[in-house]
């Protein structure tokens, strides 16, 4: 089945439609309504975020803030540590959306576009770990990085990576096969290595597939709960979401500051989505439909 | 060219890293399975009694298996027929289109375990925004400690994880609606169908490859499901809301019981296995119905 998910080409307008009935208008608010529930909860988080304990219990449950409270702000920044968290987060996903992306890349290629005798092995093996909940190695993994004494970045960086291996493969081979051989001939017949018709030629091709790959990486890495809770004793290698878990107890009166905190941890995702929306919801598709 | 080293160079360090780290633990999970082990004096090999006694006689496990069930009939019966009516909607071409999709979308893409705060407060027995409104409509009766009551703990957890991916389901339904062919609508509305006859008897049966995906991602997902119940009630009050993985995450670290957590954790990846190979059998035939139009 053909899934091109066809965001860009807007709906034509219906001219046909002569007359917006009662029944076009109840769909609409339905709608709205819908919209509502679904930015509700996100709106009143930025309108408590700004405002003290008393607004946000008695006086002034739900309007904007009466005084704009932005020491709240200041407050998650300097004492929550919640910055430090939001880097460590930022690093983790940038390293795995990179590095899996380009060892997906690298293995989809070979398994595509190579000839050799286990590839259909290879590539089934791959994947099986999209059916896999994270939970049936949890912890094994947990023991090794015990046993090694991995602290650090690292303690999570190689498991993400390496869940995020087989929804990528999946996407990038399913892309790689959509591309005419003759390009990469004509890169071979001219003398260049594999090498450099992969990463000078192949490469930028699929620029398109491993920006969708990298959407979804990012949010599945930078959501992840399990595993960050488990692997990382050290404060200071926490990711954004245990933070905010340990933030909100420590701050469990002042919801506020709470508030405030967790508006620094979406934000960047929500501003991000906005500017990427379409390319977003259709890396999310693309998951999901080759899943 | 590429050689035999080249295709190496491409392939074996992704394996190596995918073996090692995803698919030999599994394995690993499965052997701890076998034993009594509390991680650190001797394993004691038991065979599968770790396995019986969870689903025989572990009544907080079972209670938890009951209640990942009810969070997967709430996805299946509240979250997918609503993803698919507004998914039907949006396809049919409406005004703002473009951005009640977006809207719709946004809770995806935020934290779990922002969301799972957010609700938290929303649900709050004093505090809460949920109970205030209660409260000032006059329904102060209503106004329980929604998350300390084991009678509606649960529910409260079920709460956001219907809220959070409905607009994805939507999302992947509404992408499958507009890759249908359009001649089939055309020619059913000649034929005199309604956008309600033509849905029910064109698009639905049509989407069955779509919507095995859906309620593949629904039900495994809700089986598996960690984030909302760990965040908003640690599995309480009693253990009234517990799910699967929780019930395992308490079991490893917080009683160390490793040979037994591990078996409960392959309990859940064979649960997974099999509702998935029951949905794609049940899909099967409607499948083949769609393919051949």
């Amino acid at each position: 089945m053909n899934m091109n998910l066809s965001i860009n080409s807007k709906t034509k307008e219906r001219t046909e439609r002569k007359k917006l009935k009662i029944l076009d208008y109840a769909v609409l608010v339905s709608l709205f309504l819908f919209a509502a529930v679904q930015l509700f909860p996100l709106i009143w988080m930025v309108l408590f975020s700004l405002k003290d304990n008393s607004e946000i219990f008695y006086t002034n449950v739900i309007g904007l803030p009466k005084v704009w409270r932005w020491e709240n702000y200041t407050s998650a920044i300097v004492n929550g540590g919640i910055l430090k968290n939001f880097f460590n987060s930022v690093l983790y996903t940038a390293v795995t959306v990179t590095v899996s992306g380009l060892l997906s890349a690298m293995t989809a290629y070979a398994i595509t576009r190579m000839q050799w005798k286990l590839k259909g092995v290879v590539y089934s093996l791959f994947i099986m770990g999209i059916m896999i909940p994270i939970h049936a190695a949890l912890l094994p993994l947990y023991i090794v990085i015990n046993k090694l004494k991995l602290s650090g970045y690292s303690a999570l960086l190689i498991p993400y990576i390496a869940f995020a291996i087989p929804m990528s493969i999946l996407i990038l081979s399913g892309f790689y096969k959509s591309i005419p051989k003759d390009i990469e001939e004509a890169a071979l017949i001219d003398g260049c290595s594999i090498y450099g018709t992969f990463f000078k030629i192949i490469f930028p091709i699929v620029r398109p597939a491993i920006a969708t790959v990298s959407i979804f990486t990012f949010i599945g890495t930078w959501n992840e709960l399990m595993f960050a809770n488990t692997f990382v004793n050290n404060s200071q290698f926490r990711t954004l979401t245990v933070g905010i878990m340990s933030f909100a107890g420590q701050y469990s009166t002042e919801w506020g500051v709470i508030g405030a905190g967790m508006v620094i941890a979406t934000l960047p995702t929500v501003i991000i989505y906005m500017f990427l929306s379409e390319q977003v919801q259709e890396s999310l598709v693309a998951g999901a439909v080759k899943g | 060219m590429y050689n035999k080293k080249s295709v190496g160079v491409f392939v074996i360090p992704t394996l190596l890293i995918y073996v090692f780290i995803v698919l030999l633990p599994i394995v690993v999970t499965a052997y701890f399975g076998l034993f009594k082990w509390n991680g650190m004096g001797s394993m004691k090999f038991i065979g599968l009694s770790n396995f019986k006694e969870t689903l025989l006689t572990d009544k907080t496990f079972q209670l938890s298996v009951l209640n990942s069930l009810k969070l997967a009939a709430a996805s299946l019966f509240i979250q997918l027929p609503l993803a698919l009516l507004i998914a039907l909607t949006l396809a049919k071409g409406i005004r703002f289109e473009k951005f009640f999709r977006t809207i719709y979308f946004v809770p995806v893409v935020i934290s779990s375990m922002v969301i799972g705060q957010l609700f938290l407060k929303l649900l709050n027995a004093d505090n809460g925004l949920f109970n205030i409104f209660l409260r000032s409509i006059g329904l102060e009766k209503l106004a329980v400690a929604w998350l300390g009551d084991p009678k509606t703990a649960f529910w409260a957890t079920v709460i956001p994880s219907v809220w959070q991916y409905v607009g994805y389901h939507m999302l992947i339904m509404y992408a499958g609606i507009k890759s249908l062919p359009t001649e089939l609508y055309e020619a059913a509305k000649i034929d005199g169908a309604t956008n309600f006859q033509a849905a029910i008897k064109i698009t639905i049966p049509l989407l069955a490859p779509v919507l095995k995906v859906c309620v593949t991602f629904a039900l495994i997902g809700s089986l598996k499901a960690f984030d909302y119940t760990y965040i908003m009630t640690g599995g309480g009050p009693f253990h009234s809301s517990e799910v699967p993985s929780t019930v395992m995450y308490a079991n490893l670290f917080r009683k160390g019981a490793y040979g037994y957590g591990s078996a409960q954790a392959i309990i859940i990846v064979i649960e997974c296995l099999i509702v998935s190979l029951i949905v794609q059998r049940i899909f099967k035939r409607y499948e083949e119905a769609a393919s051949a139009v």
